[in-house]
């Protein structure tokens, strides 16, 4: 019996996600304009000012990107950047200087719902007072088309400490929805333990997954590791963005997480964004795009 | 100043002051390195780590150990513990500190 598009989604699956790793850049679904369903891209780990043996291309790499979003066929309905937009600097000047840059670069998306969130690099060494001067707040929920989006903040302490005060205001957002709300949380860091030997997780994740697990649709899309990675705790599912400037190692798969050897025979390997179709009752299609055409 | 810590596989205490009696080690946290980076300890001989930082706020992390604590700039943070298990356990800054943090550790090597 042939499957229909749905049945097909299930099966291929992990839960309520479906992973399409392809090298060709697909045609998302036109959804209907008055449809619920929708798609948005995924971009993160921009570190734009970082220079570097991982990355000769790296003030190349970033305009290629926006260039490949803007070629979908499809717009997306909006593109989040979930941290590292910059690259540290001890400089103050410098790091309003490079999210200046950022900002400016990232204007030329033709989509124009664009959402920033900071990584560690980005806010860890001012609480990120640089970027909230370029991008407002840091932690913050929005919804579209019947999804719930929650940002949390998890670098402005240089700890990886969620911290007191976003854990309440998160609780306070949860307990506003209703019980089978379509939850997605947007973060930098993995909200568990990933590999805590290379500072892979948040201090206090697992209060926030506490609040979280009641919840039956929640799904968490993340950066800082800089790879595709895939992950359940429960009945929550995380997913980890490539990065935009170079790849780490698996976790725990070498001594150091020291970036991976830039590759001129294979340029912008093991870089790349996604998109993320977000269907009804609950499931994401997650397809991982390149930066550049195979 | 006491710190924050969590109680692991060894024995431990944050102090204020070193016990006369135990070996101290003293390890400085700069940007981006710990000096020394190679710390050697012996199953069942208490040992005080004792930290201060050249710098900015730091950290110190041995996941397998179950340890860590806060350096901060102008104090000393000492971490007393027993080693109870052999081996070789990675610890690492785990407040970020600024590019090549992520390449910030050492490791502890514990003999019989």
């Amino acid at each position: 019996m042939p499957l229909d598009r749905r049945q097909f989604l299930k099966l291929a699956g992990i839960g309520g996600a479906v992973l399409v790793s392809g090298c060709a850049r697909p045609t998302a679904t036109p959804y209907a304009a008055d449809s619920d369903e929708f798609f948005f891209v995924q971009l993160s780990d921009t570190h734009w000012g970082f220079r570097g043996a991982p990355n000769p291309e790296a003030e190349n790499t970033l305009p290629k990107a926006i260039a490949a979003v803007n070629a979908l066929a499809t717009p997306p309905d909006f593109v989040v950047f979930t941290g590292d937009l910059t690259h540290t600097t001890d400089d103050p000047k410098e790091r309003r200087r490079r999210l200046a840059q950022f900002k400016d670069m990232v204007s030329q998306l033709k989509v124009k719902d664009v959402r920033f969130m900071p990584g560690e690099h980005d806010g860890s060494l001012d609480r990120s007072e640089a970027f909230q001067e370029f991008f407002g707040a840091t932690h913050f929920a929005f919804d579209h088309k019947g999804v719930h989006f929650v940002a949390l903040d998890n670098v402005s302490d240089p700890a990886a400490r969620i911290g007191e005060e976003q854990l309440a205001w998160l609780k306070r957002d949860l307990d506003a929805q209703p019980a089978d709300a379509r939850i997605v949380v947007l973060t930098h860091r993995p909200l568990f333990p990933l590999y805590p030997q290379w500072d892979w997780a948040t201090g206090d994740g697992e209060r926030a997954l506490e609040l979280l697990m009641p919840r039956r649709n929640v799904t968490v899309f993340y950066g800082h590791i800089h790879q595709e990675h895939h992950f359940k705790t429960a009945h929550i599912e995380h997913h980890a963005a490539k990065s935009l400037i170079f790849p780490l190692p698996a976790p725990g798969s070498q001594p150091r997480r020291a970036p991976l050897a830039w590759d001129p025979a294979n340029p912008y390997r093991g870089l790349g964004f996604r998109q993320v179709e977000a269907e009804k009752p609950v499931e994401y299609k997650i397809t991982e795009l390149p930066v550049v055409k195979a | 100043m006491r710190r924050r810590l969590f109680l692991g596989a060894a024995a431990l205490a944050v102090l204020p002051s070193a016990w006369p009696q135990d070996r101290v080690v003293k390890i400085l946290a700069r940007k981006f390195t710990f000096e020394p980076e190679e710390i050697a300890l012996k199953v069942g001989e208490p040992v005080v780590l004792e930290f201060t930082t050249a710098d900015v706020h730091m950290g110190f992390k041995c996941v397998e150990l179950g340890v860590r604590a806060d350096i901060l700039p102008g104090q000393v943070t000492r971490l007393r513990l027993t080693p109870e298990k052999a081996g070789r356990f990675g610890f690492f800054c785990d407040v970020f500190c600024g590019d090549d943090h992520e390449l910030m550790g050492g490791t502890l090597t514990i003999t019989a």
